[in-house]
């Protein structure tokens, strides 16, 4: 009882990274709060899924096994979530801020009546004292994230109603196996006791999903662009230094909104998380909702006409000057020396 | 053809996309008094999937309801400029300090009076807070099911609604009986803009409160046409439970804030000099950074 779970998303028959990556953050905060990890699986006809689970130390899997629980559905996930928090009373539940991890963990937080803090950069374990009540709350998950257009970073609890859930994007925390040889449990749910046949009602009749083209996060090299960059046309010079260096091109959430380049490409809270080996920023502010995805870069090289941006302070180096200008003499000098 | 009920569920937000540097006080809390309050922009994607539904459904009636302080009744007018044919604020101290649970819990009330709808939509999420956490969450204490991220309407007819979603990586088509409460992507079709027709009609649409404010003729324009009368709901009128409204409703407490103080890390500054561009990228290829 009081254990941390994890809402495991299933991608085919795997589990998705973003999933993985939130066991291994459940598993330091269970140990943390010397508790064990337990994992939800809800799908169709994954044998043997128990194995790519288990070895990031998880100590029970709760499986649901149905023909009509994939794809995805809210009402069947919400349901069996539901009931699985009910009978266990975690303490603390994550899911993946992913299409399906946003729209089922409100949905569960609504029917449960608890806190849920989407999109968190950070997930620690602290106190609360409330000098009011002079009343001490040991151990809380601190759901940490920027707010309000990236000028604050707030830390958010919930100290009385449980369980305490938080939504993380995908590449925010990392992925690290606990113990190839780790054994938990495995509760197989009869799902006919889980669910009723109004979580049925809705029917997929087409789905087409796609594997993104664009892989920032496995990208080594990434060139960047900001609302900065100015136009559609203009990110043709970023395409262009990106295939030079081998690299991929991504852009704030200012540049997508603007529509110089795709959703896909957005990079930071909101977007995706990326660890590049280096990260070309190119008319970009440097928003704390932009930083948070990208601070963890080895090296961060800025080229802004405004030598004040709050991006300066994080880069390694910072190009004083005009994209037009500057793009294409590091596309020349590189062509020259790598030779 | 009867049509269908509508309910649009629309946030007036401060505009986060356009933080000026005067947007933080010195204390580090949120200046919203410098930020312009607009119509939340994937809240127009859904006044427009809703008026798509009344373009091929004569008799339709959308109701835009919105939550907010008194003067969150412009976005209602804005939304009858657009179409809306009529509206409801719920505005009350009471509700001060919500979060999404809370707020959830205020909306659904509001809709359970509302009573005869068959469809609610609500854009995704808010730009203030990027949560999209309310629209499920009002789908769930309405009992009914949800269809999120929606980008286009399909079909619609008294059996069933038909949605194509947007996913991450990907579309589903899907089929849901009525009623349902749907979230609207903002790649679905943008908002129609005014229409001159409407603008006369609501031009002089008030609220009560706003009605104290106004001139003799305005008022008895209002009281002569029902259409022009955009209703206040209070805690009371939606019989809401305050134990469950703003701070005491709100499982989720913002334990601290902070403001960002960027750590200024040694870094070199460069001009776009020919010297210091050959430079830099001799030495990134030198520390194998790139090549």
């Amino acid at each position: 009882m009081r254990n941390v779970f994890v809402y495991c998303e299933l991608d085919d028959n795997s589990v998705a990274d973003v999933s993985l990556e939130l066991l291994t953050k459940g598993k330091s905060l269970a140990q943390r709060l010397n508790c064990k990890l337990e994992a939800i699986l809800i799908g169709h006809n994954f044998n043997g899924i128990e194995k790519q689970v288990f070895k990031y130390g998880v100590d029970v899997i709760h499986i649901a096994d149905d023909k009509r629980l994939s794809p995805y559905t809210t009402l069947p996930h919400a349901s069996i979530v539901c009931k699985l928090l009910e009978e266990n009373e975690p303490q603390v539940v994550l899911f993946g801020a992913s299409s399906v991890g946003r729209d089922l963990a409100p949905r569960v937080a609504s029917a449960r009546k608890c806190g849920l803090t989407a999109d968190c950069t950070s997930l620690e374990i602290g106190d609360h004292f409330v000098k009011k009540d002079n009343k001490e709350y040991k151990d809380l998950l601190y759901q940490i994230r920027p707010a309000f257009g990236g000028n604050i970073i707030a830390t958010i609890i919930n100290p009385d109603m449980h369980p305490q859930m938080a939504t993380v994007r995908e590449g925010v925390m990392k992925m690290e196996v606990f113990d190839e040889n780790y054994k938990g449990v495995i509760n197989r749910l009869d799902v006919s006791k889980y669910t009723n046949d109004f979580d049925f009602v809705i029917e997929i009749i087409e789905r087409h999903i796609e594997k993104s083209k664009v892989n920032l996060k496995g990208a080594s090299i990434i060139v960047a662009g900001g609302y900065g960059v100015g136009s559609k046309e203009n990110f043709k010079l970023l395409y262009k230094l990106a295939e030079v260096l081998g690299g991929e091109v991504g852009g704030s959430r200012a540049a997508v909104d603007a529509g110089y380049l795709e959703h896909e490409r957005q990079i930071g809270q909101t977007g995706v998380t990326v660890r590049p080996k280096l990260y070309i920023a190119c008319g970009i502010s440097g928003a704390v909702q932009h930083r948070v995805g990208m601070d963890k870069a080895a090296m961060v090289i800025s080229i802004n006409n405004d030598p004040h941006a709050p991006i300066s302070n994080i880069a390694d180096y910072n190009i004083v000057g005009d994209l037009a200008v500057v793009i294409p003499k590091l596309i020349k000098y590189y062509k020259e020396n790598s030779k | 053809m009867k049509g269908f009920k509508i309910v649009v569920l629309a946030k007036q937000v401060p505009d986060t996309r356009n933080v000026g540097k005067d947007a933080m006080k010195e204390d580090g809390t949120v200046n919203r008094a410098v930020l312009p309050a607009i119509f939340n922009p994937e809240d127009l994607n859904a006044l427009e999937l809703a008026l798509r539904i009344k373009d091929q459904n004569p008799g339709t009636e959308i109701t835009i309801l919105t939550m907010g302080p008194p003067r969150a009744a412009e976005i209602i007018r804005e939304a009858m400029y657009r179409g809306a044919d009529k509206g409801i604020l719920i505005t009350d101290k009471r509700f001060a300090g919500s979060d999404t649970l809370a707020t959830s819990y205020a909306i659904s009330q509001a809709v359970k009076k509302i009573n005869d709808y068959d469809v609610v939509i609500a854009g995704r999420q808010a730009i203030d807070g990027d949560t999209a956490q309310v629209g499920p969450q009002v789908a769930e204490k309405l009992a009914i099911p949800q269809i999120t991220y929606a980008e286009e309407l399909v079909s619609i007819n008294d059996q069933k609604i038909v949605i194509k979603r947007r996913l991450e990586n990907g579309i589903e088509v899907v089929s849901c009986p009525m009623p349902v409460l749907i979230t609207v992507h903002s790649s679905a079709p943008e908002c129609r803009p005014r229409n001159a027709k409407h603008l006369m009609k609501f031009k002089y649409a008030k609220t009560a409160l706003e009605l104290e404010e106004a001139s003799p003729i305005e008022a008895s324009l209002v009281s002569e046409r029902k259409y022009l009368n955009i209703q206040i709901w209070t805690v009371d009128d939606i019989q809401a439970d305050v134990e469950w409204l703003g701070l005491s409703g709100s499982p989720t407490k913002v334990k601290n804030i902070e403001n960002v103080i960027l750590q200024a890390k040694e870094s070199k500054v460069l001009t776009a000099s020919d010297g210091d561009m050959n430079t830099l990228v001799k030495e990134l290829i030198e520390n194998h950074t790139i090549g």
